[in-house]
């Protein structure tokens, strides 16, 4: 389908951008990798006067260490994130859900940032971004703040990126020598979750000694599974004790229901999909 | 003059890479939407959101204001309201035909309905100003359950017709005199001690064809001829249709089919965006395209399938079937499309499949409904047939506590019977069904899959086997003109070829057929070049344009080969028995003295030889042709076959079903497939592949779904469930050749087998790991929520997922009622 008509601009610096998004106002929007954005626009779901491309800025680009934290650039995107060796040493989890984002082709256009600004709750980022604790970066005129994940997702398609602010990076801290996995549930493999769950954990001698899960899809932001959590630290790694604490999976949860799935469905998923993505992750 | 060559190479039966794939794949053809023609201009198609509505009043004021609209109009602005877009197959002489205009007039029928158009410079400006195009609808009821719309007191989707019924349809064997009654049959049945009737309700759900190329037609109206392009399968037909509905001189037509990216059935049709571009570039005199999106093509092109099907199933205890009842709702959606209520029809001869039942009766009715309407999607009522009776023997199979397959052994015509005429009156000509299922459960390992799947059950896997046969037959080949006669169908069945003979010894092939995307242009040179011994790589096939092959009936139910590549033979022959006389007395000899082998006419028991080039540059010259002959050895020649082609085939399927997600994961499938004699391996494989993906996405993945609004919810490919390679498996395919006696080639259908076979070999594959828990049916497609659901639900466990929409209500065992139909015989049998 044919969008309707807009202005374009394609800034070098994120200050340039910061200026055309203040100067563009209501009307102006920013386009990462586009792969959400412009299927809006071609669907006439969305009709921004002005749009903001920040593919041509250098600085967002790209994955670096800083001390205890692993920075990433908000429009680097999902194909470097998955090939990126500091990634996968020390944020595995970001890596492992991230090969599981769409197909080839989106991969090499998509961006991280761009998917956590966009907060679809189907999205199979945030989840792991809110289960690493992140930091999310954010730069408007008055410069930088950076925000907590469990404080970034805030609805359905919304979050604490403000008025005239753009997502530049993303803050991991390092979860060396942790296992990962994302267990993601959709019909075909280049659908959205249904459900999906972000496991992180660290074993030692045969014992849980940290863990941290989120959930896609489960409500509209991702959701940390903290009962699980709790109820796995400290327990001997077997299937049983991992199923038993996997079963207060869907507390807190409040998923929608669709003709994929009902939220009794959705609850029963986050529940299965836990102890399965556990089990990976420890094993 | 040559005399030795190398032997050559048999053509026919050469896994040939395709010849068409080079510009196809590197994109360098032009589609219908590339056609580039100078002051060309773009239409963009105002359409209802809503189901059913009056139409008040129209304001396109706004839109005439945006710069660049040439042009905004109303229905009847272009007369597009007072057309009737044809429908050919008229199935009952009193059948319920509403009238269907390129654009509504006064009412919409179903969401996505044309009700104004916009002309611009650019396709851009068309759909800015589209969307400022202002219309007063009056909502009325939609009518979306075909039951309900049977009921006394229903909302009528056309008032004037008085009914939602199209017509119904019964064939009934013991009324034909080609077997008993399965009334009478079926009541013994309920009597008798050592006899079952088995009843059971099966949906089949809408589909949308989704052929990668979307819809486009470009009208130029500047020339002696109008010339239409479009992305069409019929040409032929457009053009022919074009002219008796708009009553335009049929001479002062020409249509091209470019290249056309896929069909699947979905562009057989006379649209009418097809018809309102041409109204307004006639209108304008100017040259105007129209192309649909991806989201216009889903919500308004033809959707296929929508069945309620009704079956009940007589048979004795050891598994001897004494009769069948059918029972059809067809959703034909708000108007008729160009052949779609014959579609369920063809099902009627389908659902007796590959058995030896004495008694048969199949009753149909058709149904409007306030959706897009349906029409042909590959395979056009055989797919819904063979489902139906597929499923069935399982069913049966699990009532008798027998083994399916034996089932399917006890009741299948066996090899020694062919010719073997059914109780729906055809005559299958040739088939061995004994060789396509031993070879199949070789390589499937039947056996120990069944040993697998006791183990998984016995240590109560997560993850359950299911196993499902299909042994399919199909009728295709469309057709023998005679049949289609019978079938009150508005064409014949015949196929046409010309073949031009260049004075440099190349080939011009002309086909009537008119192929988008099933490697005609590879297969038919592959024909001619074994029939006139010339290089593979020297013939070129011409189709889709009607100018250069003026004469045929176009591509579908699998006839390009079957019935087309027959007249390329015929054409052959008759461009050798021309060449004969001349080659006789260019080589000083008598005709009867001469043989013709491998491209050459040879002096028996001599060395001396002419080519058929050689021929072709004397003709050329005609410097000094025998007495009486002209100088001409091109040829055209029509072929009407006598019967059906009738491929047949094993296919099993095994799937994993994850049973604490639901997750029907494919695990193995087989199929061994009967298509006669293959002249390209290759392509056939790819036929069968892309059959299998079409089927098992029925099984699994598609549904067109509408909500209570009468609005699709699958309106975009984020919503409607497509598979890719990384979802399917890979197939194990094969090929046991029995060789069709009802043309000269020994050739069968492949287009469609795959597409028909496969769908109840998935399911049955999911019930078979299901049914330990008591699950009974899961209606298409077997999502994971409806099989998850399926299975706490018989097992009475937490988790009932009352949202599911799991099985069609009152599915199941004894679920429909025993009246065999009270109907009247309508409609005709073969």
């Amino acid at each position: 389908m044919i969008p309707a008509s807009f202005d374009y601009v394609r800034p070098t610096t994120v200050d340039e951008a910061v200026q055309a998004l203040v100067d563009g106002g209501e009307d102006a929007k920013i386009m990462a990798g586009g792969q959400s954005f412009i299927p809006v626009l071609r669907l006439r779901m969305g009709d921004p006067s002005l749009v903001i491309d920040l593919g041509g800025i250098p600085e967002l680009r790209g994955v670096r260490e800083d001390g205890d934290q692993i920075v990433v650039g908000a429009m680097t995107t999902h194909h470097e994130v998955t090939r990126d060796d500091l990634l996968a040493r020390h944020v595995a989890l970001i890596a492992e859900a991230t090969k599981t984002v769409a197909d080839f082709q989106v991969r090499h256009r998509g961006t991280l940032g761009g998917a956590l600004a966009h907060a679809d709750p189907a999205g199979d980022l945030a989840a792991p971004t809110l289960a690493l604790d992140a930091e999310l970066v954010i730069v408007g005129q008055n410069g930088e703040r950076r925000v907590p994940a469990a404080d970034f997702f805030e609805d359905y398609f919304t979050t604490a990126i403000g008025p005239g602010e753009i997502l530049t990076a993303i803050r991991f801290p390092k979860y060396t020598g942790w296992g990962a996995r994302y267990e993601k549930f959709n019909r075909v493999a280049q659908a959205w979750s249904i459900v999906a769950v972000a496991a992180t954990v660290k074993v030692d001698s045969g014992t849980i000694t940290d863990a941290r899960i989120g959930l896609t899809n489960m409500a509209g932001t991702p959701v940390r599974a903290r009962a699980v959590e709790s109820a796995l630290v400290g327990q001997s790694m077997s299937e049983e004790t991992v199923r038993a604490a996997a079963q207060a999976a869907a507390e807190g949860t409040s998923p929608t229901s669709d003709a994929d799935a009902g939220s009794d469905y959705r609850e029963h998923l986050a529940r299965v999909l836990t102890g399965r993505a556990v089990l990976a992750a420890a094993g | 003059m040559t005399t030795t060559d190398n032997p050559p190479v048999q053509e026919i039966g050469r896994d040939r890479r395709r010849k068409e794939d080079r510009r196809l794949i590197t994109g360098r053809t032009r589609w219908t939407d590339n056609q580039a023609i100078t002051g060309l201009l773009h239409i963009s198609i105002v359409r209802s959101p809503f189901a059913h509505a009056e139409i008040k009043g129209i304001d396109t004021s706004a839109a005439k204001q945006v710069p660049g609209v040439v042009g905004v109009y109303t229905a009847a602005d272009i007369g597009a309201d007072a057309v009737q877009l044809p429908c050919a197959w008229p199935i009952t002489k009193d059948m319920k035909s509403p009238q269907r205009p390129a654009l509504a007039g006064s009412r919409v029928n179903f969401a996505g309905e044309g009700v104004a158009v916009v002309v611009a410079r650019s396709a851009a400006i068309a759909k800015d100003a589209a969307e400022l195009v202002e219309v007063d609808y009056d909502e009325l009821e939609p009518v979306l359950d075909m039951e309900a719309a049977l009921a006394d007191g229903a909302t009528l989707v056309h008032p004037e017709l008085g009914t939602n019924e199209n017509a119904q349809w019964v064939f009934d064997s013991g009324e034909a005199g080609s077997g008993g009654s399965a009334a009478e049959a079926i009541a013994a049945a309920e009597k008798a001690d050592d006899q079952v009737v088995v009843r059971r309700r099966f949906r089949q759900q809408r589909l949308v064809p989704v052929f990668m190329e979307p819809r486009s037609t470009v009208v130029d109206p500047t020339g002696e001829q109008l010339t239409m392009w479009s992305a069409t399968q019929v040409p032929h037909i457009l053009k022919t249709m074009l002219a008796l509905t708009l009553g335009l001189p049929e001479h002062k037509l020409r249509v091209i089919a470019p290249d056309v990216g896929g069909g699947f059935g979905g562009k057989i049709a006379v649209a009418p965006e097809e018809v309102v571009t041409l109204l307004v570039a006639q209108k304008l005199g100017k040259p105007v395209k129209w192309t649909e999106t991806r989201s216009e093509s889903l919500l308004t092109a033809h959707h296929g399938r929508d069945q309620i099907q009704d079956l009940a199933v007589a048979v004795t205890k050891d598994g001897q079937i004494k009769a069948l009842d059918v029972k059809l709702l067809a959703d034909m959606g708000a108007y008729l499309g160009l052949v779609g209520p014959g579609v369920p029809i063809l099902g009627a001869f389908m659902f007796n499949a590959i058995y030896k039942i004495p008694a048969y009766r199949f009753d149909c009715r058709n149904v409007f409904t306030t959706k897009t309407l349906t029409d042909a999607y590959r395979g056009a009522g055989r797919p819904e047939a063979t489902f139906g009776i597929e499923r069935m023997m399982d069913e049966v199979a699990v009532e008798l506590g027998m083994e399916p397959m034996e089932l399917r052994k006890k009741n299948w015509i066996s090899h020694e019977e062919f010719p073997f005429t059914t109780v729906s009156t055809l005559t299958y000509d040739t088939g061995n069904y004994e060789a396509a299922t031993e070879q199949a459960m070789t390589m499937f390992d039947y056996d120990g899959l069944r040993r697998e799947q006791q183990q998984r059950r016995q240590r109560g896997d997560v993850k359950q086997l299911g196993i499902g046969i299909s042994t399919f037959t199909e009728m295709c080949g469309l057709a023998p003109s005679r049949v289609l006669g019978s079938l009150d169908y508005g064409a014949g069945g015949w196929e046409t070829s010309s073949i031009r003979m260049l004075p440099t010894g190349k080939v011009e092939c002309v086909v009537g057929t008119s192929g988008h995307g099933q490697g005609h242009e590879t297969a038919f040179s592959q024909i001619v070049a074994d029939k006139l011994g010339v290089g593979f790589d020297d013939v070129e096939i011409l189709h889709g344009d009607t100018q250069s092959s003026y004469r045929g009936l176009d591509t579908y139910g699998s006839r390009s080969l079957a019935v087309g590549g027959i007249a390329i033979v015929k054409a052959a022959e008759k461009v050798v028995e021309k060449a004969r006389p001349i080659a006789a007395h260019m080589l000083e000899a008598s005709e009867d003295d001469l043989e013709f082998t491998a491209g050459k006419f040879s002096v028996k028991g001599t060395d001396k030889g002419v080519g058929i080039a050689d021929v072709a540059l004397a003709v050329f010259a005609a410097h000094d042709m025998p007495e009486g002959v002209e100088p001409d050895i091109d040829a055209h020649a029509t072929f009407d076959p006598e019967n059906f082609s009738y491929p047949h085939g094993t296919h099993l399927c095994a799937v994993e079903v994850d049973t604490e997600t639901g997750f029907v994961q494919l695990y193995k499938y087989v199929c061994v497939d009967d298509v006669g004699t293959v002249i390209n391996p290759l392509i056939v494989e790819g036929q069968v592949h892309g059959g299998l993906a079409q089927g098992i996405a029925q099984a699994l993945f598609e549904e067109a779904a509408y909500d209570e609004s009468g609005t699709l919810l699958s309106g975009t490919l984020v919503d409607y469930t497509l598979p890719s390679a990384a979802d399917l498996i890979s197939f194990d395919t094969a090929n046991t050749t029995t060789p069709s006696t009802t043309n000269p080639l020994g050739v069968k259908g492949v287009g469609e087998a795959g597409t028909i076979a496969s769908t109840p070999a998935v399911v049955n594959a999911v019930l078979d790991a299901v049914r330990q828990y008591g699950v009974s049916d899961i209606d298409m497609p077997t999502t994971p929520y409806r099989v998850w659901t399926a299975i706490n639900s018989a097992k009475g466990t937490s988790g009932r997922g009352d949202e599911a929409d799991v099985a069609s209500p009152g599915a199941g065992l004894g679920s429909t009622a025993s009246d065999i139909s009270k109907g009247d015989t309508q409609g005709g049998h073969l």
